[in-house]
Formats: C-alpha cells, sequence, structure tokens
C-alpha cells in the first residue's frame, strides 16, 4: 500500500517538472540512444555482414602488409563488443577512416561536400512551402472543387513518380531541347578559376561577394534540381496543410469569426492559417529531411556535387569507409532534424503543455 | 415489427445488409459488402484496383503477352527503333530488345519485389507490434525504442548501405527494403492493440486460459490485419520508388534482367536522341505506384470513413 502511495506521489512530482525541461530531458534521452542505434547498425553493416571487411574497405587489389595493418587498425581479432566500442570511440572523434577512393579522411570529404547538398535541399524546400502551402490552403478552402481535385493530383503523381526518371526528362527538356537552363554540375568551369568562395555555400558566398554573374550561372545551376525536388516537397507539405486547414476550418472559432464578419480572405489566412502553422513547421522539417535523402538520386543525375553523389560515387568503387560514413552523417542529421522538429512542436503550440 | 418476418434470401443485397446476421459467414460477408460499396463510390479507388489487377495479370502471363523475347533483342536489325516502328509499339533498345516485351517481364519483378517485401516487413511489424501492445511495460518501452531507431533512418540511404555490404542483387535488394519498411507496420499494430488490450472480450479469453501468445496470435492479430492491410498498400508505391532507385544504381536486378530501374539506368545514355529507352520504364513505374496509391487510399476511406478526405 505504501509502495503504490509513493509510486504516485512521484507521478505527481513528475507532471509538475517544466515541460519544455520534460521535452529537453527526453529530447536528450532520444538523441543519444537514436544516435547509438544508427552507429549499431553501421557498424553491423559495416564490419559484420561483410565477409571480410578488409576487403570490404581496401579492395582485393591491395598489398598483403595494407591488409594486415588494415587488420589490426580495425582490431579485426578482438571481440565483437570490443570491435563496436572502438568504432564508437572512432566515430565520436570524428575519424570515419580513409577514403580509397579520394585517399582523404572521408570527414574531410563529407565536410566538403555537404554544404552544396543542403543548398540544394533548402532551394527545394524553400520551393516547396512557397508553392505548396498556398495550394495546401486552396484545397482545403475549395474542397470538393475542380481546384481540390488538381492539387490532390499533382500531391499523387509527387509521391507515384521517380524522381530520378523525372530529372532524367526535365534535363532532356529543359537543358537539350529549350535551353533554358544550365548544364549538369553546380557551376561553369569557367567561373571555377575567377570566383573563390569563403565556404561551401556559392549561392550565398556570391550574393555576398556581389558576384551578379556568378550568382545568375549558379541560379541556372541550381534551379532544375531544385524544382523537382521542391516538387516532392510541395506533393507532402500541400497535403497535408489541406488536411490540418479542414481540421482548423471546422472549428467553432472560424465560425466564431464568419459571425463577427471577418472577411473570408482574413479568416483563412490569419485566422486558420496560423493556427496550422505549428503542425506546418513540423511537416515542412521532416521534409527537409526527406530531401536530404531524396538528393541522393537527384545528385546523381544533375552531377551535383554533394553527399548524395559521394555516397553514389563510393558505392560504385566499392568505397566501404565513405558510403558508411555518409550514412551515419545523413542518418545523424535525419535523426537531429526529426527530434528538433519535435522538439519545436512542443514548445510552439501550448496545448501540448497541458498535457 | 413481427418476429415471423421473412428471412432475405441468401446472398441477395438485404441478406447482406442484415442488421441481425444468423451465422458469422453472413455478418463478415455483410461487412466485405459496405466495404466495397464504400470503396466502389469512389472512382480514384477503382481505377487504382483495375491498375494492379492488370500488373498482376500481366505478370502472369507475360510469356504469352509479350511479342517479343525480352532478354534477346534482334542486333542487326532493331537497334534503338523508335516506338510506333513495325512489330514494337514501344520502341527497341540499344540490344534490339522490344521494349514493351521488357516492360511486360519487368513486371514479374515488380511484383516479386512488393510481394516478398510485404510478405517479410508486415509480420515482423505485426508481431513485434503486437507483442509490444499487449505486454506493455518494459518490454514496450524496449521494443518501441528499437522500433524508433529504426524509423529514423532515412529509408533510401539505410537501403544503399546495406546493398553494398551484402553485395548488389534483387534479392539483397528486396532484403534491405524490407528491413527498412517495418517500422511503421509496429508503431500502427501496436496502437490498434492498446486500443483494445483491455476490453472485455479480450479478459474473457484471459479467464478462459488462454496463454498469452494465444490471445496475440488468434485474438490480437486478426483485429489489427485491416489498417495494416492499408498501410501496407500505401507503402507499395514507395517500396517500387526505392527498388526502382536501387536498380537504377546497378544496386538491384542485374542486367539483363528487365527491371525497370535499371531499364531506365540503361537507357539514360541515349537519353538525347532516344529518349523512348528511358522514359517507357519511367512511364511504367509512374502507373504501378499511382494504381497503388489510389488502391490505398480508396481502402482507408472504405475501411476507416472517419479518415475520410484528410
Amino acid at each position: 500500500m505504501a509502495l503504490t502511495d509513493t509510486s504516485a506521489v512521484t507521478r505527481r512530482n513528475k507532471r509538475r517538472v517544466h515541460p519544455v525541461a520534460s521535452a529537453l530531458l527526453r529530447f536528450l534521452v532520444m538523441a543519444v540512444t537514436t544516435l547509438f542505434g544508427l552507429l549499431a547498425v553501421t557498424f553491423f553493416i559495416g564490419r559484420v555482414i561483410p565477409i571480410d571487411p578488409v576487403l570490404a574497405i581496401v579492395g582485393d587489389r591491395a598489398p598483403q602488409h595494407v591488409v594486415e595493418r588494415i587488420r589490426l587498425e580495425l582490431g579485426l581479432d578482438l571481440p565483437l563488443y570490443q570491435q563496436f566500442w572502438i568504432y564508437l570511440k572512432q566515430v565520436l572523434s570524428g575519424d570515419f577512416g580513409t577514403s580509397v577512393l579520394t585517399t582523404n579522411p572521408v570527414l574531410t570529404d563529407i565536410l566538403r561536400v555537404f554544404p552544396a547538398t543542403i543548398e540544394l535541399a533548402t532551394i527545394g524546400t524553400i520551393i516547396g512551402a512557397v508553392l505548396g502551402i498556398p495550394l495546401g490552403v486552396l484545397a482545403a478552402v475549395k474542397r470538393g472543387s475542380i481546384a481540390d481535385q488538381v492539387v490532390r493530383v499533382i500531391g499523387l503523381v509527387g509521391y507515384s513518380v521517380p524522381i530520378f526518371w523525372l530529372g532524367l526528362l526535365a534535363l532532356v527538356l529543359f537543358y537539350a531541347k529549350l535551353g533554358w537552363v544550365a548544364y549538369p554540375g553546380r557551376m561553369d568551369i569557367v567561373y571555377e578559376y575567377t570566383f573563390t568562395p569563403n565556404s561551401g555555400f556559392y549561392l550565398v558566398d556570391a550574393i555576398l561577394q556581389r558576384e551578379w554573374a556568378v550568382v545568375w550561372d549558379l541560379f541556372r545551376h541550381i534551379i532544375l534540381p531544385g524544382s523537382l525536388l521542391g516538387y516532392f516537397s510541395l506533393a507532402y507539405i500541400s497535403r497535408m496543410t489541406r488536411s490540418f486547414m479542414l481540421n482548423e476550418l471546422a472549428q467553432e472559432y472560424i465560425v466564431a469569426a464568419r459571425a463577427k464578419g471577418l472577411s473570408e480572405t482574413r479568416i483563412i489566412w490569419f485566422h486558420a492559417l496560423r493556427n496550422a502553422a505549428v503542425p506546418l513547421v513540423t511537416v515542412i522539417a521532416l521534409s527537409y529531411a526527406g530531401l536530404l535523402e531524396g538528393s541522393v538520386l537527384t545528385e546523381t543525375i544533375f552531377s551535383w556535387p554533394g553527399l548524395g553523389l559521394y555516397i553514389t560515387n563510393s558505392l560504385q568503387n566499392a568505397d566501404m569507409n565513405a558510403v558508411l560514413g555518409g550514412t551515419v552523417v545523413i542518418g545523424a542529421v535525419f535523426v537531429a532534424i526529426n527530434l528538433l522538429s519535435d522538439l519545436l512542436y512542443r514548445t510552439l503550440d501550448p496545448r501540448t503543455r497541458s498535457r | 415489427m413481427s418476429i415471423t418476418e421473412p428471412a432475405p434470401k441468401p446472398y441477395s443485397r438485404d441478406w447482406l445488409l442484415s442488421d441481425r446476421p444468423a451465422s458469422r459467414r453472413q455478418a463478415s460477408l455483410g461487412r466485405a459488402y459496405v466495404v466495397w460499396r464504400r470503396f466502389s463510390e469512389n472512382r480514384l479507388a477503382l481505377l487504382g484496383l483495375v491498375i494492379i489487377l492488370a500488373l498482376i495479370l500481366t505478370a502472369a502471363f507475360a510469356d504469352v503477352l509479350a511479342p517479343h523475347n525480352p532478354l534477346q533483342g534482334d542486333l542487326r536489325n532493331a537497334r534503338l527503333l523508335p516506338p510506333g516502328a513495325e512489330g514494337y509499339i514501344l520502341g527497341t533498345d540499344d540490344q534490339g530488345r522490344d521494349i514493351l516485351s521488357r516492360l511486360i517481364h519487368g513486371s514479374r519483378l515488380t511484383l516479386l519485389v512488393v510481394v516478398l517485401v510485404a510478405i517479410i516487413a508486415a509480420p515482423v511489424g505485426l508481431i513485434v507490434g503486437t507483442i509490444s501492445g499487449y505486454a506493455g511495460g518494459w518490454v514496450d518501452a524496449v521494443l518501441m525504442r528499437i522500433t524508433d531507431i529504426f524509423l529514423a533512418f532515412p529509408k533510401l540511404v539505410l537501403a544503399l548501405a546495406l546493398v553494398a555490404a551484402l553485395g548488389p542483387g534483387i534479392e539483397n535488394a528486396i532484403l534491405a527494403i524490407a528491413v527498412t519498411s517495418w517500422p511503421p507496420y509496429a508503431r500502427i499494430a501496436r496502437a490498434e492493440t492498446m486500443t483494445f488490450r483491455n476490453s472485455e472480450f479480450i479478459s474473457a479469453v484471459q479467464l478462459m486460459g488462454a496463454s498469452p501468445f494465444r490471445i496475440v496470435l488468434r485474438h490480437v492479430m486478426p483485429l489489427c490485419l485491416s489498417s495494416l492491410i492499408v498501410r501496407v498498400t500505401l507503402d507499395m508505391a514507395g517500396i517500387i520508388l526505392t527498388a526502382a532507385g536501387l536498380g537504377f544504381l546497378g544496386l538491384g536486378a542485374q542486367p539483363p534482367l528487365p527491371e525497370w530501374g535499371a531499364m531506365i539506368a540503361s537507357g539514360r545514355r541515349f537519353i538525347l536522341d532516344q529518349w523512348w529507352v528511358a522514359a517507357m520504364p519511367g512511364f511504367a513505374i509512374l502507373i504501378v505506384s499511382l494504381g497503388f496509391n489510389l488502391l490505398g487510399d480508396g481502402l482507408r476511406d472504405a475501411l476507416d470513413p472517419k479518415e475520410a478526405g484528410q
């Protein structure tokens, strides 16, 4: 009896913990365990599945002394849990091994190529949100109309089309036939010599340096892959916006606002959308994470020198360290965005606090 | 309202819609009829069903339907013919193979991938989810943490890494996709299980002395099936796209197998002048995954009218 009493008290105390603090704690636990799980899985993929991990890393043409050295470096003579421990320590200190293809440390490579992917995914998300939210609102307001059906079909096709195929067709049409956009790649070769970016984010650097010719060239390169990713994000964002808006428009405060005589535009864009905005932030964050992944195939099509192309190139060359390093980084960013959007949702929406 | 109201003729509309079914079979047939009526009101859903049925029939009768050999072409006379060329409706590829015949035979691979992934991933998710939901406590906590970890992964990237380690090939691609597909099923099965874990019929079975194993297997799992089927159907499109992506990167089915993603990859070299080599398989993928999406949407609306229109 006394036992149940104390547990009830602790439960009540737990509820009194500040909601943001408890969300933070939950966030930390989730982050640590998920990261641990991620590394366990990549360890499993890299060291346990291959029959000979050394061969998977150095290839079959490596001389004997290299094979022996790698074998010792990996600690393959140790039991698995010790190997995992070593792997954990290495990864957490930023050591993903050396890429066979580029002979650089994998982390150096990834830091070099990742900004290109972030730039592409950001442009894609901006396009997706700027177009997707109004489309979703339109579909919800005119529910059942032709406009609603059109938005639905646009979304459905977005969910069903292979991105690499659409990219190929877009290249044929807009680059080869119409000549509206630049060829695959990030920048014209001419500018490789004249333009020195301060960071990996070329577009930002070019704008800061007021190199408008470069900005225009970068824009002509990024617009097609960016729009393509934007389309996929649009499909998701418009569908979710429609769903959230339908939910809001059915609420009583909308009826009250109408009774007060507010204009329909004001009701929709200020009252309803504002309340739908909080879950939308989560949706946009999730679609951003999705684009980081979607960029793998898109970058392959558009020769975009980002992390996706790096991973696929390494795959073709059986460069296991690079593949796993890229997987860990994309996975970690993915996890981080997921958790951050969850945290953001909890802090932004007052309704989740009372629970 | 007399008791001697004449019983409706078996299998008639009234018999199916009766709210006092006389047998278990009548009840389940009646429920299926209601679901079907709701489903068939939705034209897009019917279109989806037709597409998927067409896919299944094409795969089943590929040998009869395909006008040419899918693996061996006429290199001398029929290289890279455009669509509409005599005898080759969709044109030919760089090895003189009829693209239509390859697409028809490729439908078998597509179907193989989705069916095998569903057969592997859905039961895993169902078992994990129902055990987690029924057992509760630390079992639930541990299983759901593992599920969350897998759910947090980017699917395509994890599948890529897995195939890279296992080696390319359609079996490994299927395995990799299945490994990345089960967590949502576990989540759904758990949520369903939680809703009726404490209901009376479960208590009744418990009183009758059924083991937890039996309860989960015979009484919990069947009730989770309908929402699981909807989710699996909706996922099929994603599975097809991931498989095509792996095939495109050369990690799925190996040449000369007519896998649609790999066909796009091989047509990529001729995309500027012979666009149809890469375009046709893409249309096939688009149509089939659209079919699964429409079917899944329709099934969800029919089985769960609450969520209709969301």
